[in-house]
């Protein structure tokens, strides 16, 4: 045979495409093959958002302590002084950074990740490569971001005395389950954003809905016990109490709260990955 | 035998061109279409990638059973018209975009050129931009950095290399993006006219790697509006038209086809009856035609060509002193000469017996630019008395031959080409 060496000899002498363009029909999974050979590309994609992210600023990376801390503080003295909300045995303000950085994070990932797909028009348009990689490059650019904020977290254990116990040690599990929320969430608005157009106004008033909707600025156990299970469907719940309790000793780990939250945080990652790459096809031609 | 590389199987593929919109006629009907608007707006997004099987009125195909192959080590031209499908076959070939039916099988790997530049940051310096744009074209972060110097030996642009593309000049931004693009080493590479860039000594660079690329045994589809490109670069070609392949063959059958195919060419023009022909009771015109230098009609001739422009007319009455004058004009119609046949030494001013005439006018090779051009047709009488105008009586197309340009493809100004001579010497030395 003379393959040239091109294309893949299966043996039998039968030479099998190294790919086949057609229209695809149903439902799509991802694939991971394709996702390594293009590692490279995700890593450069990400690097390239975290250097840009501070470019031409006097602050840089301090913004990502700022917006955290201010928000803090303004919650402090309405929900914390003036509302009299509960924190769970801890300080209000460190018991609101907490919920504050991961909050922070969620809300900065979904955004970045919902309009990326559109801001990348051009790229999308113009040269094939694995588009899940386009709204995954921000949340995991944010996590640098997410890590500067927490070592004012670190400074604010100090001073307010509080230390985490045990449970410290399922910090990277919520952290996944995080991740996952925030990339299932952001793959899903940016494939509807790709079409419509809607998403991208909504989104604000959707990420302030649901930050009062989870335990950000008053604790979970304010609800009555056993509506607590029933708060966890919103991801954000479990994640946010979870983390509060293995970084503060809050309140006793809430494995349930954590598990059900996990549970739909994955059904969202997934979800949102298989809702982007039903949708991939049409992008280049109506982004 | 020769191996396809690529395997084009009837593809086709369909677009949803916005319906018309009904314009409103009362203040009450633009608020009811107001208050709808979100359902309709609803509808008509939905149904942007979403097909019924008959034809719809508001889609159009792009795309039509389009079948051909490409073989390995084939350098292939794809032609056409600007909305021809050309784009849309190369989007669907690099995987931008998906076919509405048939298949493609593509035995190698593809790395599509697009556009120079893809995903280049302005902020980020020229560095971190090679690296950014050569993944994001398929390289690995190792094979650049094997490259790396290269690459920015040949971009030219060392001293910047770590400054931010945003301060760079525009022709040192496209000098960076296509020496990225130039060291991509896939099996298959797909160029979309991207030599329609950079400044002219660069464009030269570009085309010479570009030749460098297609000799070297890499299968390469190129598209382009370049014909002069397209015939030294690409063996073979296909045309398209309308979505369809009408023609495929070698580059320069192609090219001749594609330029016969263009405009309706009317090359000559002959007045049926002489009663209504341009003209008067003295002489009438009867003919125009292009006449390639074997005398026959023809609606394209190379630039390395003469050519000559030919006025039949007749003349009614004994005594009659005519002549006529030739003026041509440009695709934008600007007028590149006027000549009048008083040049003629044998019959100018002279009294013409009754008859039909013949003047030729020789317009010698190497002088006008490729393009499409429309000729007007005069006839005086005695001192210059106009006896008829005839607009845009022929049309004809020149094709660049290639012979003034001397081996530089790039982008060509002026309204005509003129082979001039040039001479160097040597004044002082150092």
């Amino acid at each position: 045979m003379s393959g040239g060496g091109l294309a893949t000899n299966t043996g039998g002498g039968e030479i099998k495409p190294y790919l086949v363009i057609k229209p695809k029909k149903g439902w799509q999974l991802i694939d991971f093959r394709e996702l390594k050979e293009y590692r490279d590309l995700f890593y450069f994609l990400v690097a390239r958002d975290v250097k840009i992210r501070y470019k031409q600023t006097v602050l840089g990376g301090l913004w990502a302590v700022i917006q955290p801390l201010f928000m803090m503080i303004v919650f402090t003295l309405f929900f914390g002084r003036l509302a009299g909300i509960p924190s769970d045995g801890v300080p209000y303000p460190i018991f609101n950074y907490t919920a504050m950085v991961i909050w922070t994070y969620f809300a900065g990932s979904v955004t970045f990740s919902s309009n990326s797909l559109v801001q990348e028009n051009t790229l999308i348009s113009k040269v094939y490569f694995p588009r899940l990689m386009v709204p995954l490059a921000p949340v995991i650019a944010l996590l640098l971001d997410f890590a500067i904020a927490l070592v004012l977290l670190a400074g604010m254990m100090i001073v307010f005395r509080v230390y985490p116990g045990p449970e410290a040690l399922l910090v990277p599990i919520l952290l996944l389950l995080l991740v996952l929320t925030a990339s299932g969430t952001g793959m899903f608005l940016a494939a509807l954003n790709a079409k419509y157009r809607d998403i991208r106004y909504t989104l604000t008033f959707l990420l302030q809905f649901w930050m009062f909707a989870s335990p950000v600025v008053y604790p979970a156990s304010i609800l009555p016990e056993k509506y607590h299970l029933l708060y966890a469907i919103n991801p954000m719940a479990g994640i946010i109490e979870g983390f509060r309790s293995a970084l503060l000793g809050t309140t006793a780990f809430p494995f349930l709260m954590v598990l059900i939250s996990g549970a739909v945080g994955i059904i969202i990652f997934v979800g949102g990955a298989l809702y982007f790459k039903q949708t991939e096809r049409n992008f280049a031609d109506i982004i | 035998m020769a191996n396809p590389l690529i395997r084009v199987n009837n593809l086709s593929k369909r677009y949803r061109i916005g319906a018309v919109q009904r314009g409103y006629k009362t203040f009450r009907e633009a608020i009811v279409e107001g208050i709808t608007a979100p359902v309709r707006n609803f509808g008509r997004l939905r149904r942007l990638t979403r097909f019924k099987n008959g034809e719809e009125p508001d889609t159009i195909w792009a795309l039509k059973d389009v079948s051909f192959e490409v073989n390995e080590g084939e350098v292939l031209g794809i032609i056409g018209k600007n909305g021809a499908g050309k784009s849309t076959l190369l989007k669907i070939l690099a995987r931008i975009t998906e076919p509405t039916s048939g298949s493609v099988e593509i035995y190698g790997r593809v790395s599509s050129l697009l556009e120079v530049g893809t995903g280049f940051h302005p902020e980020l310096t020229g560095r971190e931009n090679i690296f950014l744009n050569g993944a994001i074209l398929g390289m690995s972060k190792k094979e650049i950095e094997r490259k790396f110097d290269e690459i920015v030996a040949f971009s030219e642009i060392e001293k910047f290399i770590d400054t931010p593309v945003k301060r760079y000049s525009s022709g040192m931004y496209v000098r960076l993006a296509f020496a990225v693009a130039a060291h991509l080493e896939p099996e298959i590479l797909l160029v979309d006219e991207v030599l329609a860039v950079g400044d002219a000594a660069f464009q030269k660079k570009c085309l010479g790697k570009m030749e460098e690329v297609a000799h070297g045994g890499r299968t390469v589809l190129f598209v382009s509006h370049n014909m002069a490109a397209v015939q030294t670069l690409c063996s073979r070609s296909v045309l398209l038209e309308n979505g369809c392949l009408v023609a495929e063959g070698p580059s320069h059958a192609v090219v001749q086809q594609y330029r016969g195919s263009d405009g309706g060419n009317r090359s000559a023009y002959v007045w049926e009856d002489p009663k209504t022909a341009p003209g008067n009771e003295l002489v009438r015109l009867a003919a125009v035609s292009i006449l390639n230098s074997c005398g026959r009609t023809v609606s394209s001739i190379g630039t390395d060509e003469d050519f000559f422009i030919e006025v039949k007319y007749v003349v009614l009455r004994d005594g009659v002193r005519p002549g006529a004058t030739a003026v041509l004009f440009n695709q934008e119609g600007t007028c590149i000469f006027s000549s009048l046949s008083n040049r003629d030494k044998d019959w100018h001013d002279k009294p013409h017996p009754i008859g039909l005439y013949r003047s030729t006018c020789l317009v010698p090779m190497s002088l006008l630019s490729d393009g499409e051009y429309r000729l007007t047709v005069l006839l005086w009488e005695g001192s210059y008395n106009l006896v008829c105008r005839s607009d845009e009586t022929v049309r004809f197309h020149i094709r660049d031959a290639g012979e003034v340009r001397a081996g530089y493809y790039g982008g060509w100004q002026g309204v005509i080409r003129p082979a001039l001579r040039w001479s160097t010497e040597r004044v002082s030395s150092p």
